[in-house]
């Protein structure tokens, strides 16, 4: 393999249902979750979680309906708190079984769920 | 179980330069939970993709952090770069990698003048900011600003550093290299600063990996995690191998940053006499219609740079996950079962940047 493993670009398309049972198998593997980022896509939302083992990145893309409740992996990785209740705050994607929920007071923003404003 | 009481530390502290606040739940005088929030100076810079076409995002995004901004120029370059699939001279990687170990150096030397500050040693916070300085002019003399650069832009950079400023910045680094050496006598043989760090909240390399731990604060555990191991810029080929330390305590952490200045002196030294002559830009056309996901070592940390086009000037999502984020829940671990009285040396040991963390 090239030296330049940043220009190693994996992506993975895995539906929520199945998210958890992902999650663990890429934790069995030895990957550490290194982000996990929201985008609104017409009605959905779609999420990126990334992982990191040996400086290689792989990301997995999970679409799902912007209204639906999705399952939070911090039972599996427990730090991924921080990137849900980001999430939860700015985008309004609720996550169910959440290890440390603040509930909706994680950023102190003026307006609820500035990136994915409700009419 | 003696009585618990919550005592709130932040959002103002004299150690935080910026608002963090964390719930202290004690007893008697030792943390048993410490609950953190954040969101004081969220600025929603990522949502500015909407507005600001993607040539002039990069100016918005060095905007994230006053410490670290050329990195974080470099990160967005790099992804949308990545995108376009646009291929970088050799020169702008060398003056890339230069820069963004300067970059290192002022992080480090501003948290270890902060960290003496923390435990009371005044002359030693006065001297690590004194060197600093050095670092400031040699930043006005290449780029013409201190803290907010502009010299790197998407398809290389914007300015050039002649054969003779190159020569006086590295007579300046041996210089700083000969003074921080007195200061690392200090800051690692000083019985004082000594008792004041060594065996304070201590983070096994377990620890370190399961609550995904980024820079110094992983690598003072033993975890040999360092993103320029992925190839960016030129550090490969400059020899570039990660600073680890394994006690994962205050001391290891402030140990590996004293060595990563001095790493970072050794690395602009050799990419001065490895520089080659060339361009320093290659013309950009289009828009971005792909996406591309990359990372850098920032001085604390991985940063991700995610950067998604959608066909037009304007990116439809930029990303940036800043270290402090990853770092949060580590710190929350090892202030579990300290004493009150190191919670400030604790929080201070993870250099929270709390303007990247909020963006």
């Amino acid at each position: 393999m090239s030296d330049k493993k940043y220009m190693v670009q994996e992506f993975v398309a895995v539906e929520s249902a199945t998210l958890l049972e992902y999650m663990k198998d890429i934790k069995a593997e030895g990957y550490r979750l290194a982000q996990i980022c929201a985008m609104k896509k017409e009605g959905d939302i779609e999420l990126i979680y990334s992982f990191d083992k040996d400086h290689l990145m792989k990301n997995i893309r999970v679409i799902v309906p912007e209204n639906q409740e999705i399952e939070s992996i911090s039972d599996i990785y427990w730090y991924a708190f921080i990137y849900e209740n980001e999430m939860h705050d700015l985008f309004g994607v609720k996550f169910r079984h959440l290890a440390l929920d603040y509930g909706g007071n994680f950023f102190k923003v003026s307006e609820p769920t500035p990136w994915n404003p409700k009419e | 179980m003696g009585k618990r009481t919550i005592i709130p530390f932040g959002p103002q502290h004299p150690v935080l330069p910026e608002p963090v606040h964390l719930d202290l739940v004690i007893e008697d005088e030792r943390v048993v939970e410490a609950i953190p929030s954040i969101g004081y100076i969220h600025r929603g810079l990522e949502k500015l993709v909407e507005k600001k076409e993607y040539t002039e995002m990069v100016y918005v995004i060095e905007r994230i952090c006053g410490i670290c901004s050329f990195g974080h120029g470099w990160g967005y370059c790099a992804a949308v770069e990545g995108a376009m699939d646009i291929k970088v001279p050799e020169r702008a990687e060398y003056l890339r990698t230069i820069w963004h170990e300067l970059g290192r150096m002022h992080s480090h030397l501003l948290w270890l003048g902060l960290l003496a500050d923390g435990f009371g040693f005044e002359s030693l916070f006065m001297h690590c900011w004194r060197i600093r300085e050095t670092v400031l002019d040699i930043f006005e003399e290449t780029t013409g600003g201190r803290v907010i650069f502009s010299v790197c832009k998407v398809g290389g950079l914007r300015k050039d550093v002649d054969a003779k400023t190159l020569e006086k910045m590295s007579g300046l680094l041996n210089g700083i290299k000969k003074e921080l050496q007195e200061l690392t006598d200090v800051f690692l043989e000083d019985r004082s600063v000594k008792n004041r760090l060594c065996g304070v909240g201590v983070l096994s390399k377990e620890e370190a990996e399961e609550l995904g731990a980024v820079g110094p604060m992983a690598r003072a555990s033993g975890v040999a995690q360092d993103m320029r191991m992925a190839g960016h810029g030129k550090y490969l080929e400059l020899g570039f191998e990660p600073v680890v330390e394994t006690d994962g305590d205050c001391y290891a952490r402030c140990k590996v940053r004293l060595r990563e200045v001095f790493q970072s002196i050794d690395l602009i030294n050799k990419a001065i006499d490895e520089i080659p002559e060339g361009d320093i830009a290659v013309p950009v056309k289009g828009n971005v219609d792909g996406e591309f996901i990359t990372r850098m070592e920032q001085p604390r940390g991985e940063a991700i740079y995610y950067a998604k086009g959608q066909g037009t000037k304007f990116l439809e999502r930029m990303r940036v996950r800043t270290p402090t984020n990853a770092n949060i829940p580590a710190m929350v671990k090892t202030l579990q079962g300290c004493d009150l009285a190191d919670v400030p040396m604790l929080v201070l040991t993870i250099d929270p940047c709390i303007s990247c963390t909020e963006r």
